[in-house]
């Protein structure tokens, strides 16, 4: 069985003193951050990564997917405590678990959304290793005009799954593709929008425009909203639900899970969407739809599951083919380059050890935020508790020295703060910038299966329909966004993304 | 600090405008690189295409929004941007000069001057106490070659 001797490697890999430490460090990090209101994993791990560089690629890896599942885990307890959600996939979370920590049930509701995370991260984990290998496989066969269409695709995806206008989401990925695209061309040596700035010469770097738009950008949007919210945290009196309320969450967990799994694998989806489509799943389905917003037990265990298994489903098209489907993904695949692992289906045939080392780790890592979440809540409750006007900071000394030390490079902070500034313009118009820092490293690829398509076929655009599985993907794309234009689906989206 | 109050268009036109500058722009520079054919792309084919199609996306957008207006841009925070964005360029030049200690400080005390709850006292022991831990963190343990003490103060 490939399968188990796959786990079994992994979980050596895994198991090792030195990545346990690694991935302690890195789901501590991401509580810690998914406690923290106003810092996302997005800039965490930009911000981490050239640190991670001094590490054997698994043990970064492994680092870094702990910071972003772990922020899962943390964005919840804040949602419950002082309804504020830590992280943006737990906002659904305040609707009932503020109200459930009201009536004195919020060691509950914690328990609730701990037991329904690891019962996700657990299902992910056998879900990963079950399907990206035979993934990998078939994208083995991939030539340049599937990937072409594939990544066509996550792009289609990240702009339907986008929130807001459809119109600017596009604009946005067009955007990024073309920032992409700055730097030297690898086909022809030409140095294109570099305008003599030696700097440019390899690219902006994408490190530097996830800190800027995530990091700068996003305190400047805080810091115009400060100072409204006074926070009182609940007390927590028992943690163990009741027999009635294991009875009632547990379907929606389980609902949770395969929502979640099904939409992370999705390239936009990720976390942040399951919660918000599990949370109207369950207030459809459920007998007790009448307790919504008043503190039912499945508004609670529903997004808490989805947005664990939406963070770890993603994943799987990171790893088997390559293709990132958040900013948090394209860092990772970002990540691995500058570890010297070309990102794709070989990853798992060439560096067996790294690909079943990672989704190993992520079920260890999820054994450890059990642990580190329960018992030690009363310290996380109160560093969610520490001002914003003392972090905000702190996270801008760690961006700064961060990219700086990227190339050991001046140029690098100015240009930071240039994509700090069109962050937050942009943040005012209301376009999302995911949607550009995925087409931002999805650019230079594209271009080259493009030309490496259009040179196989003599110039021929119809290769792309020729192609039986290229033909598939782009009608999956076309569906996709037809299905977004239809305004019965058009409503239903924009209700999904409403409070 | 005053907010700054942005003309009467809608998030949707400056979004236009500003797809549309930037679309020429890359079909504008993009002139100067080989175009090749479509067999055989040149440098200056993806980017043109690319560039083409976001400036029809901001044309759209602009005519959309003049025919329909939505909903205003509202204000700007420019002085807390300003302050945020200065504080980042400020430590980007003087971190040779002054050094990571001294960079650092100005960084913290330069960014929390933007925040509406900021107090010199706490200010400046927040910086003191970042830059020792940056200092201990970056350069002692992970060896970043960072001078603590810049040019300027003899490092």
């Amino acid at each position: 069985m490939e399968i188990f001797a796959g786990l079994s490697l992994g979980f050596h890999t895994a198991l090792t003193p030195f990545n346990l430490l690694y991935c302690l460090i890195g789901v501590f990090i991401g509580t810690l951050i998914g406690v923290l209101p106003g810092l996302g994993p997005a800039a965490t791990v930009a911000m981490l990564m050239p640190a991670s560089f001094v590490l054997p690629p698994v043990s970064a890896l492994i680092m870094l997917a702990g910071i972003y599942y772990g922020a899962q885990y943390g964005g919840s307890t804040t949602s419950i405590l002082v309804n504020l959600p830590g992280e943006a996939s737990s906002i659904v979370t305040t609707i009932d678990g503020y109200q459930m920590a009201l009536q004195g049930r919020a060691g509950v509701a914690l328990a609730t959304a701990a037991i329904g995370s690891f019962f996700a991260g657990t299902v992910c984990t056998v879900i990963i290793a079950l399907f990206a290998p035979p993934l990998a496989k078939v994208a083995l066969k991939f030539g340049a005009p599937e990937y072409f269409s594939l990544m066509l695709l996550g792009l289609v995806a990240s702009v339907v799954l986008a929130r807001g206008s459809l119109l600017k989401a596009i604009g946005m990925i067009v955007l990024g593709l073309l920032l992409g695209l700055i730097g030297t061309d690898v086909n022809s040596g030409a140095r294109r929008y570099t305008f003599g700035v030696k700097e440019l010469m390899d690219g902006i770097g994408f490190v530097t425009v996830a800190m800027g738009m995530f990091g700068l950008g996003e305190i400047v949007l805080n810091l115009e909203r400060e100072g409204t919210a006074e926070r009182v945290v609940k007390k927590i009196t028992s943690l163990m639900p009741t027999r009635e309320d294991w009875r009632r969450m547990v379907a929606p967990i389980i609902r949770g899970t395969a929502l979640g799994s099904f939409l992370g694998i999705l390239p936009g989806g990720g976390a942040l969407l399951a919660s918000f489509a599990a949370y109207s799943v369950e207030k459809k389905v459920s007998k007790h739809s009448a307790e919504f917003g008043k503190g039912a037990i499945e508004g609670v265990a529903a997004p808490e599951s989805a947005n664990n298994a939406g963070a770890q489903a993603s994943f799987i098209p990171m790893l088997t083919l390559g293709i990132p489907t958040s900013p948090v993904m394209a860092l990772m695949i970002g990540a691995m380059v500058i570890q010297g692992v070309q990102p794709g289906p070989s990853v798992m045939t060439d560096q067996p050890a790294l690909f079943w080392g990672v989704i190993a780790s992520m079920w260890v890592g999820n054994l450890m935020l059990l642990v580190l979440n329960l018992p030690m809540i009363g310290i996380w409750v109160r560093l969610c508790m520490v001002p914003y006007h003392l972090l905000y900071p702190a996270i801008l000394v760690f961006c700064a020295i961060g990219v700086f030390s990227l190339s050991n490079s001046e140029f690098d902070v100015h240009l930071m703060a240039l994509f700090g500034v069109l962050g937050y313009i942009f943040g005012k118009l209301e376009c999302e910038p995911a949607p550009m820092l995925l087409a931002m490293i999805l650019g230079p690829m594209m271009e080259e299966h493009l030309r490496r398509a259009m040179l196989l076929s003599r110039g021929d655009p119809t290769i792309f329909l020729r192609r039986p599985i290229s033909f598939g993907i782009l009608l999956a794309a076309v569906i996709a966004l037809a299905a977004a234009l239809l305004p019965a689906i058009r409503a239903k989206r924009e209700e999904a993304f409403k409070e | 600090m005053k907010d700054f109050k942005v003309m009467g268009q809608s998030k949707d036109f400056w979004s236009g405008v500003i797809f549309l500058a930037t679309g020429l722009g890359f079909v504008g520079f993009g002139r100067d690189y080989p175009m090749g054919t479509a067999m055989s792309m040149g440098p200056a084919y993806f980017p043109t295409v690319l560039g083409g199609l976001l400036a029809l996306i901001g044309l759209i957008l602009i005519v959309r929004a003049l025919l329909r207006p939505g909903p205003a841009v509202g204000s700007l925070a420019l002085g807390k941007l300003g302050l945020v964005t200065a504080s980042n360029v400020l430590f980007a030049l003087l971190l040779r000069r002054l050094g990571l200690v001294g960079a650092l400080m100005l960084l913290v005390v330069v960014s929390a001057y933007a925040s509406a709850r900021f107090r010199w006292s706490v200010a400046l022991t927040l910086a003191v106490g970042l830059a020792v831990g940056s200092s201990i963190i970056f350069v002692w343990l992970l060896s970043l070659p960072i001078p603590i003490l810049g040019t300027w103060l003899g490092g």
